[in-house]
């Protein structure tokens, strides 16, 4: 297998401080690797650094192998969904389709992939309601929707569940991983939820302050915590 | 009144120039303010935020001094003339564009500039559907920015000079009808002046609503 991403002696400091030291880290193409920790290990500064929107001071990212691409080069081949929707204040469809206006793609391309992906995420029937009258559900399909249809190489997803309540967010988590085993989309989810990771990822890493302390499958990595510290986050206990 | 019509005509043209001119300083020099991080910003901001309340006949007597015939521009022969009412306009209205742009900008979520950039926007893409998202406070600049000049008399009188058929505009003849004793002549020239701003900012409004229900 080819990895998609590999991230290599990574060190980003904030304020003097290390928050974030990756030895090594790979994503094979195809593959959802889940990265967990608790509140504050790092894995928000991991997800803004692989979108290249935070420097980091040492180490190197490689994408599909090579590490020259620009940055806006690499961004146009990635795509990211927050934690919160940031939709703009436009209608569904325009929001759907603003990444691919930055990229150029004709009227006709945008419309197609724009119908087929909110009908995909299941708001095809809010294609012309204001951003803004969406509810919190509504409006994460749309913001998946609006990363979809950039058809990424890369999908990063920083707790796009989080401001969800439960049926909800099971819902939206069965949609994405049925869309995600569909496209073979490579994809990091950052998340804080076990359960999620567990579901979602073909493989899962565990970060603790600043470190990936294990990574592997998540069958594996529950039945063999490599550490004290990343069984005491799984909440099981170390052999 | 024969001369109401041009009258009213130099007032829109005069302040809608200075308008448009301090849209194009106010309007990227906001942006940098409120999207930017370099030394003296916070600085910059709090002499734009005085900016905004600079007394009109305080930049008339420094515009008139610049423009005076023996002043530093004095060569380019522009005191008592529309320009140089465009440019004492402009040094009011400049900083209430800024400073308003700055301040809707910064109302934004900062994670929205990531967002944008996560989804593959460019520097300048990402500064325009800002400014986009930000329409509805930076229409409302443009209007503040307007409002601050067509109304203002201090520094059109300092710098035009008030001279009949030529630098003449509405505020400057309200306040010499006045002086006269001719009332009635100063509150029709008030009307024409009230119903111009309204009609403008009435246009702006729609501009600035559509598509809100």
């Amino acid at each position: 297998m080819t990895a998609l991403i590999e991230v290599r002696d990574l060190l980003v400091r904030r304020e003097k401080q290390t928050v974030l030291e990756i030895e090594h880290l790979a994503v094979q193409k195809g593959e959802v690797l889940a990265v967990v920790g608790p509140n504050g290990a790092g894995k928000s500064t991991l997800f803004l650094t692989l979108a290249r929107l935070l420097k980091h001071e040492r180490g190197t990212i490689h994408f599909n192998g090579s590490k020259s691409t620009s940055t806006l080069e690499y961004r146009r081949r990635i795509a990211l969904v927050l934690q919160e929707p940031l939709l703009l204040d436009a209608s569904v469809r325009e929001n759907a389709a603003v990444g691919l206006g930055f990229r150029g793609v004709s009227k006709t391309e945008s419309d197609r992939r724009v119908g087929h992906w909110l009908e995909r995420m299941g708001v095809a029937h809010l294609a012309d309601r204001s951003a803004r009258k969406l509810s919190g559900g509504e409006s994460q399909r749309v913001s998946l929707a609006r990363a979809f249809v950039l058809e990424p190489e890369l999908l990063l997803l920083d707790e796009p569940f989080t401001a969800l309540d439960s049926p909800t967010r099971a819902r939206l988590l069965e949609d994405l991983k049925s869309v995600l085993a569909e496209t073979s989309t490579t994809t990091i989810f950052i998340t804080h939820d076990l359960r999620e990771a567990e579901r979602l990822g073909t493989r899962m890493a565990v970060m603790l302050k600043g470190r990936i302390h294990q990574a592997g499958e998540p069958r594996e990595v529950f039945a063999h915590p490599a550490d004290a510290q990343v069984a005491g986050f799984l909440g099981t206990t170390l052999e | 009144m024969s001369d109401l019509f041009p009258i009213t005509l130099l007032s829109l043209q005069v302040s809608a120039l200075a308008t448009l001119i301090s849209l194009l300083i106010g309007l990227p020099f906001g942006t940098a303010l409120a999207l930017g991080k370099f030394p003296g910003r916070a600085f910059l901001l709090s002499i734009i935020n005085t900016g905004m309340a600079l007394p009109p006949v305080v930049v008339g007597l420094f515009v008139a001094m610049l423009l005076w015939r023996s002043g530093p521009l004095g060569s380019l022969r522009l005191i008592y003339t529309p320009a140089a009412i465009v440019i004492a306009q402009t040094v009011i209205a400049a900083p209430v564009v800024t400073g308003l742009t700055a301040a809707a900008l910064q109302q934004l979520n900062p994670r929205l500039r990531l967002q944008l950039y996560g989804l593959g926007a460019s520097r300048a893409q990402m500064v325009l559907a800002l400014w986009r998202e930000a329409r509805l406070p930076l229409l409302a600049a443009l209007m503040a920015g307007f409002g601050s000049v067509i109304s203002e008399v201090g520094a059109s009188m300092m710098v035009g000079g008030n001279i009949r058929g030529q630098t003449r505009v509405l505020t400057t003849a309200i306040v010499l009808e006045t002086s006269k004793g001719e009332f009635e002549r100063a509150i029709a020239l008030s009307v024409f002046l009230l119903a111009i701003t309204f009609l403008v900012n009435w246009a702006l409004t729609i501009i600035q609503q559509r598509g809100r229900s």
